[in-house]
């Protein structure tokens, strides 16, 4: 990622590199705005996965064969180059999971279980996704741990005024660096620093942040961070658990099976190395192919400019359907884009996500509409659901229009 | 906008925009019986009020949630109301089967999780409810249809007025 990048993206270049982008959706242009649920893939990436299984699959630290040594090269190939991506002293430290919500399980049910101290508490904030908190509510239910939360103000900001008075006594905090419904990016620093100075380790749910953003655990100061490859132009099917070299050789094994094992006899078993000791069974070998190459061309484009470009997008989308469509329109979250991801949840009018997302699709334009996975949200937000428009590298300023010519088209359909 | 009329039929938009026999009713001695559709957020709130001789005397709908599923709910308490108990299942089989059959069709047949219901025989007179049969060209939006009829059928399923439950 060193070196010369440019300052800005070429979205007209690089919507020709995501084949899915050709496609028309009822006669019309598909105009993409779900990427924060699942990104669409770049050519390179959906190449790189062919070409794995065309030349070389085999699986991975099995084989002493051409093949097997070749698979396996590949897969620890794109260990480092995740490493590098978010700043990670060592690929040591990088477990492929399924996803990020695997990974977040993986760290309630070992860390959680096992190295939590007896009677100490978890805090999470009252924007998390349910990924990050259907784990926890597990834990609570079967060990009983308390669980506490950070609230948010009325635009969409973690209240932390009271941080110190929350940390007593806590001995994990996880929390989201980006909202996926708000685009809120939190101060993961500032709590890692108060978490850290009250005895507690830092769980980062950057599923939203890692695909948009530059992303350093150094500077975030985390201890474990939580991401998926399909949010970040790369394979459905792996995600990414970072963690602190000592905290996962503390950690005891979460799933069992092959690979994560160096002996096993009939009456027990001594469990393999970090990071392998966490990756049980056959692991996903094409789609760490792809989020190889996904993490290529990221690095690519850049990801300062892959933020600016967001920031710019989301800039423009504010201020253009606040102009056109005024009161109609309700966008949650902070209202400047410099403190948001490109994601903007929003109700309008009263016509109902649901029937706005449908009348959208009508005309190619994909947005989300519902909870979003973070139904506690929802409810400190005072609404049932939200419609949510985001962005990634491919979107502009004529995708942005489409999304506000569909919202005028729905108050027409429903005259409300 | 080329596909969307089959969903939003001018009388579905009236029972939207004009909701039929909205509100509550004391309960008990009225059954309340809630549904939720958690992708969308969509929630009724039925109020039923059945007589000492079995029929329907009084129906009221609360909640929030899709033009779908709050005209599927206005256009039924238009069509049980004063219907007896036995007319008002064969109606709510008639409706599941209309949903259903289109959605085998598509090619969904487990996507709503609805019992394979089989159309009464013979076939229920259908009236207004005709404008629904569209919905199923859009699968996802089936539950949202159904969500009220479904709800429905658990205040029958109530004991009576102490089944009444939050």
């Amino acid at each position: 990622m060193a070196g010369f990048q440019a300052v800005t993206l070429d979205v007209a270049r690089l919507k020709k590199d995501f084949p899915i982008l050709d496609r028309d959706v009822a006669g019309h242009r598909l105009v993409f705005l779900d990427s924060a649920a699942s990104s669409q893939k770049p050519r390179a990436v959906l190449e790189a996965m062919d070409h794995y299984y065309e030349t070389t699959h085999a699986n991975v630290h099995r084989g002493v064969y051409t093949l097997a040594e070749e698979a396996t090269r590949a897969y620890e190939a794109t260990r480092s180059k995740v490493a590098g991506f978010i700043g990670a002293p060592s690929p040591r430290g990088v477990v492929f999971t399924k996803n990020a919500t695997e990974a977040i399980n993986l760290v309630a049910h070992s860390y959680g279980r096992f190295c939590l101290p007896k009677g100490s508490a978890v805090l999470l904030t009252q924007m998390e996704h349910h990924a990050n908190l259907v784990p926890w509510l597990m834990l609570r239910e079967e060990r009983g741990v308390e669980l506490r939360f950070v609230e948010i103000d009325d635009s969409g900001r973690l209240v932390l005024d009271d941080l110190d008075r929350l940390l007593d006594g806590v001995g994990l905090v996880s929390v989201t660096a980006m909202s996926n419904v708000l685009g809120t990016l939190n101060p993961v620093a500032r709590i890692a620093e108060a978490a850290h100075a009250a005895g507690a380790v830092v769980l980062v749910d950057a599923a939203q942040s890692v695909p948009h953003a530059v992303t350093d655990v150094a500077a975030l100061g985390c201890d474990f961070l939580a991401f998926s490859a399909h949010k970040m132009c790369g394979p459905t099917g792996i995600g990414v658990l970072w963690g602190r070299e000592d905290l996962l050789e503390a950690m005891p094994a979460f799933l069992g099976g092959g690979e994560m094992i160096r002996d096993v006899r009939l009456d027990g078993w001594t469990p393999n190395e970090i990071p392998w000791k966490f990756e049980a069974g056959t692991p996903p070998i094409a789609e760490a192919v792809g989020l190889g190459a996904a993490v290529d061309y990221l690095g690519d484009l850049g990801m300062e400019a892959v933020r600016e470009h967001e920031v710019a997008l989301t800039t423009h989308a504010m201020t253009t359907l606040a102009e056109r469509h005024g009161d109609d329109l309700r966008i949650f979250g902070p209202p400047d884009a410099h403190d948001r991801g490109g994601v903007l949840s929003f109700t309008y009018r009263d016509v109902h996500p649901h029937d706005l997302s449908q009348v959208l699709d009508s005309v190619g334009v994909c947005i989300r509409a519902g909870h979003h996975c973070a139904r506690p949200l929802m409810r400190r937000l005072g609404v049932p659901a939200t419609s949510r428009a985001s962005f990634y590298v491919y979107n502009d300023e004529a995708d942005v229009e489409a999304l506000s010519d569909g919202l005028a088209a729905a108050a027409e359909l429903f005259a409300l | 906008m080329a596909g969307l009329e089959d969903l939003y039929r001018e009388i579905i938009l009236d029972h939207y925009r004009s909701p039929r026999n909205r509100g509550e009713l004391p309960a008990p001695p009225a059954r309340r019986v809630e549904g939720f559709n958690p992708l969308c957020g969509d929630e009724v709130i039925l109020y039923v009020d059945i007589d000492d001789s079995g029929r329907l005397a009084d129906i009221k709908v609360d909640g929030q949630g899709c033009s779908i599923s709050q005209s599927s709910a206005s256009m039924m308490t238009a069509a049980v109301k004063g219907r007896t108990e036995q007319e008002t299942r064969e109606l709510i089989r008639a409706f599941k089967a209309m949903m259903s059959i289109h959605e085998r069709g598509l090619g969904h047949a487990d996507g709503d999780g609805l019992e394979a219901a089989a159309a009464p025989d013979p076939p229920v007179d259908m009236g207004e409810l005709e404008a629904l049969r569209g919905v199923v060209k859009f699968p996802v939006r089936i539950k949202c249809a159904t969500l009220s009829w479904n709800t429905l059928g658990q205040a029958f399923d109530q004991a009576g007025p102490e089944g009444t439950r939050e």
